[in-house]
Order: structure tokens, then C-alpha cells, then sequence
């Protein structure tokens, strides 16, 4: 038996691609925002806040970084009510907040550890000089640790947003239509399986390079004027 | 009047004594030189001068402030104590001028407009105007030096501490920063400096004090501590300097 | 509805086994192909080194959830309906070779030049020289990046359920349909996740602090 494929009965419906591919965008783009925030606030307690929160904040990277996406996102999405009846409050997160929320959590304990090496990367003198023109302690981190912390770790943060957005796709198995979830109602209108997730595989390859070039390209942006700099600079002498 | 007032200052680390019963003080405009071998505390001593170490035991007066713990009030202190340091301690993400800027807008609240004025005018004082939008690694270690030193100048401090700041660098750089401390000496500017330059101390300094297992071994005008050393420890320190 | 109770963690721990074996097999058989990756990336050859290059970002740029599902259904179409076990252990040992291979290059390639130099000068041939030189100097570098992948792999394998594999993420799954106890049960399908996670965190971390000491000393 050879299998025929066929991707016109696919393509036929582009528009559930094209949300589904919009909505993987707008998941990444939220998510990547809240989830660098948390981070950020949870890096710099981490490294210089006092000794209990700097627990806390352990024990949560501890937990998020050693359970399954999936049971995480079944915990926020199934488990918030049954909680919430114990406590008497009654919210039902829908699958979209539950997965904004659960992304979100999740890459903030992977940028947590990411930003707190590059916290750490810096060394103490340059912290002893900014004390010494009298800045305050959030000033210093601000201004003096936290820019080239981030320059020195944006390759590994660069690539915690690339598999967060491949790991939106997992937010599918609570109905989220994303570009996942979009493959599992053409799927399952066209029985073109096949055809169908290898469709969404380009994409998300795709969508990989694309998202890879432009953080190159911001990188490049931000840390690059220095580098033409220095290369102007080097021709003068 | 005096401008640094220290009093029976110790501090160990762990169990090891590094200064010992420190006193000493300091007039307006003077320069005072802490020479001594390598672990004998001085730059410690320097250290404690505007609370990046804290002390054990004494007190340190120093530009009108008393050395406490509230972290606003050693900022305030920190304001008017600068420090320069042996590995320059620039900042590598920000160009010359906004690592001089930084402090004045930050911490005395200045507008872009002041504190880009004074920091052209501080960084044409150490003779490095147009180098303004340079970056740190674009600069050999003397122009750092240099920069190190008009970016703690920009706070207009009435104190200013060196640490061994020629110690990374060659002999031809090392002149053209002791050429931009001795200017500012000659300013009135009160300075405190660990140095290795034994030439620069005795010709430049108002008071030598060497320095020997935590302690103050001698201090004394340089003609007098150089030409006449009375303990057989700084004789053999000075003859090893030569 | 019935409640949450001893029998249900008893069915998740056995569940559990099923999450070790796939993990296992899938890190072994992904080991080995990703090994030949590694050297194939590091070889000379522009042929061998692309085609790895391909494989491995093929598999890194893409949900591993969509590999799973192209893996099941398309052997499927093959005419092969494979048991879900199959398809996941053939899907993760894909997903694994991709990683460690990419991992492993970094490890290779970051034993310094002269080394390499100092194996050529012997006069060894290419394999002698990686067999007897680079590996086992890449092997001791490689230790603390490959026990955190293997955590990254138990994690993961919790997909293999939505392919319809019975493990551990599964099992919980269908008692939470029987109970609808949502919380206490996911709760200890992570408690579970997460003693099997957390010791080979520990690992990593501590293989990770003895190669910096002695890279220091």
C-alpha cells in the first residue's frame, strides 16, 4: 500500500493556521516579557536580597526546574479552582490565562538561573567602585551590574526564548489554539494527520530561525555600536 | 584643621590582625603616603578610609563625617571621599564620559546638561578631553587611570584615596598618572595614597608613614623618613626598594 | 466519584517505572547515535559535519511534541500501528541524539587546539587521536551538561503521554478523571517528578563545582 500525500485539504485551512501561528506569537511575545521580569526580580533577590528570600527564591527554581512543563500546567489549570473552592474564591482561569500564567512561572525559574550567573559574572570591584561614588545598593545594580550581566549571558537568554516558543506548543493539550492546537483541529477535520503536523514543523522551524536571526539582530543592536566603535577607533591607530 | 581624624583603629580578618591600634591625622591640602611591604596593611588602612572595610574597633573622622554603619550615612561620607583603584574599576558598558557623568546624576541628582559640563571639565583637567566618547577598553591603562580619576573628581570630593593605582602599569604610564596626581596635588586637593613610587612620596608627599605588621612603624616628613630612618625594619625596607 | 487514595499512588509508581524505562532507553540509544553526531560534526568532512548540522537543528529548532506526533502517525502511515511505547522511545531517542550531539561537539571542540596538535605530531590517525586524546579529556567536561540533559529527558517524557504512552504523567491523567482531584494528584505526580529530578540536579552541580576546582587548581 503507498500512501498518497496530500496537503490541499491542509492548506485549505490556512486560517486556522495563520491564528493559530499569530497566537503562538502573541504567547511567546507575553510570556517571554512577564517570564524575564520574574526573573529579573527573582535573580537580584537571589544573589543580594536577605537570606529567606533568597530561599524562597531557591526553593521555587528548585521546583519549577525539576517538574515537567505539563504538570505544571495541569496544576495552574486544573488544580487553581480545586484550590480556590477550599479558600471559597471562585476563579476559573480559562485555558489562555492558565497557560499565560504557567509559561510565564516556568521560563522565570530557567531566566532566574540565567540572569544570576551573569549577576555573577561581575566582579566585586566594579561593585566596590560604584559604592565608593556613593550609589545605593539598587543603584549599583541597576546601573553598573545588571548591563553587562545581561550582555554576558544573552546568548544563553536568547536561547531560553527560543524553547520557551517551542514549548508553547505543549499549552495545546488544554485546547489552546495555538499553531499546535490549530494541527489538532485540521487534523482532526481532514484526517490528514501527517500532512498536517509536518506543516506545523516547518513553521515552527521557521519560526525558530526567524526568532534566532532577530534576537542576533537586537543583540547586534545593542551590544554592536560598541563593537563598530572599536573597530572605527582601531583604524585611526 | 584637620581633615582625617583616625583613633585607635584595628581590624582582623578571621584571626589574623591586619591593622593594629591605628592613629593618625591629616591637615587640609596635605599628602599623606602609606608606604610598606605587601601584607603590612596599608592598603587596608585606606580601605577602612571610606568604609569599604569596616573597622573593629577605633574611630575615623574624614571630611567632616563620622565613619558609622547606616548605609545613607556612609553614602553621604562616600561623597566626599573619593577613591581611585589599582585595576581602575571603570565601567566596561559605559564610554568615558558616562562613567564620569554616572555618580553626579545618579547620586547628587545633576541634569544631563551639568553633568556632561563637569565632566568635560574634570576629564580636560587629568588632559583627556577627547576621549570623551571613547569606551574603557579603547584606552591604554594610564588614560583609564586617568579617567578613574576625573570620574571620582566629578563629585568634587574634599578627600581623594589612591590605592597602588600605578602598580598595573609600565613606567611610561606610570608617569603620566603620578604627572595627573601631583597636578591635582598642587590644587590643594587632600589626598591619601598607598604607593610603591618612593621617588614620587619623597618629593611629592607632605608625610610618610610606613607601615609594618599592621602597625605604624614611622611616620614623618619624607626628608626626614627617607634620609634618616630610625627603625632597622624601614632600613631594610628601603634598602630592598632600591 | 471516588477519592484520591493508597491505590492510586501504588498505580502511580508503577506508572513510574514506565516514565525510567522510556527515559532510559531513550538516553542510551540517543547517547550512542548522538556520539556519532559529535564526531561527525567535528570531523573534517564538510559532508558528515552538514548532515549532522542538519539533523540536530531539525530536531532542536522544533516542539518535541510535534516530533512525537510525525513519529507516531507517520510510521503509522507506513502501515506499522506502532504500540505508543515504541513510537515515544523512537521519538525521545531522536530528541536526545540532537542534544547530547550538540552538547558533545561543544565539549570536543573546547579540549584546547594544542592537544589535537600534540596528537597529530604522534602521527596518530584521526580515530586514535579522538579515541585515545580528545575523548577522555571531552568526557570529564561532558559530565555535568549530560546528567542536566538527562533531567531535561525525564521532564519530557511526560509528553509521551499525549501520544497515548502509559506513564507517569498519563496514569495521573486518567485518575484525575476517576476522582476529580485534580490538585492532590498532579501535586503528587510532581512530588514523584521531582525525586527523581532533583538528585540528578544535585549531580550535575556537584560534578560542575569539581571541574571548576580542578580546572582552578
Amino acid at each position: 500500500m503507498t500512501y498518497q500525500f496530500q496537503f490541499g485539504a491542509v492548506f485549505a485551512r490556512v486560517d486556522l493556521l495563520i491564528d493559530g501561528f499569530l497566537l503562538t506569537l502573541q504567547l511567546t511575545a507575553i510570556t517571554s516579557c512577564l517570564g524575564f521580569l520574574i526573573g529579573l526580580a527573582c535573580a537580584i533577590t537571589r544573589t543580594y536580597g536577605p537570606a529567606p528570600a533568597r530561599l524562597a527564591v531557591a526553593a521555587y527554581v528548585e521546583v519549577f526546574r525539576n517538574t515537567p512543563f505539563l504538570v505544571q500546567l495541569f496544576l495552574i489549570f486544573f488544580g487553581i479552582p480545586e484550590v480556590g473552592k477550599l479558600l471559597g474564591v471562585k476563579w476559573l482561569p480559562t485555558p489562555y490565562w492558565a497557560a499565560i500564567i504557567a509559561l510565564s512561572i516556568n521560563i522565570a525559574a530557567y531566566m532566574t538561573e540565567v540572569i544570576r550567573a551573569g549577576l555573577e559574572s561581575i566582579h566585586r570591584s566594579q561593585v566596590e567602585a560604584a559604592e565608593s561614588l556613593g550609589l545605593s545598593k539598587l543603584q549599583v545594580i541597576l546601573h553598573v551590574v545588571l548591563p553587562p550581566a545581561l550582555r554576558n549571558v544573552y546568548p544563553a537568554l536568547s536561547s531560553e526564548f527560543i524553547l520557551l516558543m517551542l514549548g508553547t506548543s505543549v499549552v495545546s493539550v488544554i485546547s489552546v489554539e495555538e499553531l499546535t492546537g490549530a494541527g489538532n483541529l485540521i487534523q482532526s477535520e481532514t484526517y490528514r494527520t501527517f500532512e498536517t503536523y509536518a506543516l506545523i514543523w516547518v513553521i515552527y522551524f521557521a519560526l525558530a530561525v526567524a526568532l534566532k536571526l532577530l534576537l542576533d539582530l537586537l543583540a547586534g543592536w545593542i551590544i554592536g555600536r560598541r563593537v563598530s566603535r572599536i573597530g572605527a577607533s582601531a583604524g585611526h591607530a | 584643621m584637620s581633615v582625617l581624624e583616625v583613633r585607635g583603629v584595628s581590624k582582623s580578618f578571621g584571626t589574623v590582625e591586619v591593622l593594629r591600634d591605628i592613629s593618625l591625622e591629616l591637615e587640609q591640602g596635605q599628602m599623606l603616603a602609606l608606604i610598606g611591604r605587601s601584607g603590612s596593611g596599608k592598603s587596608t588602612l585606606l580601605r577602612c578610609l571610606n568604609g569599604l572595610e569596616r573597622i573593629d574597633a577605633g574611630s575615623i573622622a574624614i571630611a567632616g563625617h563620622h565613619m558609622g554603619r547606616d548605609p545613607a550615612a556612609l553614602r553621604r561620607l562616600r561623597q566626599d571621599v573619593g577613591i581611585v583603584f589599582q585595576a581602575y574599576n571603570l565601567f566596561p558598558h559605559l564610554s568615558v564620559g558616562r562613567n564620569i557623568m554616572l555618580a553626579p546624576r545618579l547620586v547628587l541628582r545633576r541634569s544631563d546638561a551639568e553633568a556632561e559640563a563637569k565632566a568635560r571639565e574634570v576629564l580636560a583637567a587629568v588632559g583627556l578631553s577627547e576621549k570623551f566618547d571613547a569606551y574603557p577598553d579603547q584606552l591604554s591603562g594610564g588614560q583609564q587611570q586617568r579617567v578613574a580619576i576625573a570620574r571620582s573628581l566629578a563629585m568634587t570630593p574634599k578627600v581623594m584615596l589612591f590605592d597602588e593605582v600605578t602598580s598595573a602599569l609600565d613606567p611610561e604610564l606610570t608617569k603620566e598618572v603620578l604627572r595627573t596626581m601631583e597636578t591635582l596635588a598642587e590644587t590643594g586637593m587632600t589626598m591619601v595614597l598607598v604607593t610603591h613610587e618612593m621617588n614620587f612620596a619623597r618629593r611629592v608627599a607632605d608625610r610618610v608613614a610606613f607601615m609594618h605588621a599592621g602597625r605604624i612603624h614611622e611616620i614623618a616628613p619624607p626628608d626626614d623618613l627617607f634620609a634618616a630612618p630610625r627603625t632597622p625594619e624601614l632600613q631594610q625596607f628601603l634598602s630592598s626598594m632600591l | 466519584m471516588r477519592d484520591f487514595g493508597v491505590n492510586d499512588i501504588l498505580y502511580l509508581l508503577t506508572a513510574t517505572q514506565w516514565t525510567i524505562y522510556l527515559t532510559i532507553l531513550s538516553f542510551v540509544a540517543g547517547g550512542l547515535l548522538g556520539l556519532v553526531l559529535a564526531i561527525a560534526r567535528t570531523s573534517r568532512s564538510p559532508l558528515a559535519s552538514g548532515a549532522a548540522l542538519v539533523w540536530i537543528r531539525a530536531f532542536q529548532n522544533t516542539p518535541l511534541l510535534i516530533q512525537l506526533f510525525l513519529i507516531y502517525y507517520g510510521l503509522g502511515l507506513l502501515g506499522y500501528r506502532l504500540p505508543p511505547f515504541v513510537a515515544a522511545v523512537v521519538g525521545l531517542t531522536f530528541y536526545t541524539s540532537a542534544f547530547l550531539g550538540e552538547i558533545w561537539r561543544g565539549c570536543i571542540l573546547s579540549v584546547p587546539r594544542q592537544q589535537w596538535e600534540a596528537g597529530d605530531a604522534l602521527a596518530l590517525t584521526p580515530w586514535q587521536l579522538r579515541r585515545h586524546v580528545v575523548l577522555p579529556q571531552a568526557i570529564r567536561i561532558a559530565i555535568p551538561p549530560t546528567v542536566g540533559f538527562l533531567v531535561k529527558l525525564i521532564k519530557n517524557s511526560s509528553l509521551a503521554s499525549i501520544v497515548g504512552m502509559t506513564e507517569l504523567m498519563r496514569a495521573a491523567t486518567a485518575i484525575n478523571n476517576a476522582t476529580f482531584q485534580p490538585f492532590k494528584v498532579f501535586a503528587v505526580a510532581a512530588l514523584i517528578y521531582f525525586t527523581l529530578c532533583f538528585p540528578l540536579t544535585l549531580l550535575s552541580r556537584h560534578f560542575e563545582r569539581k571541574l571548576d576546582v580542578s580546572a582552578r587548581g
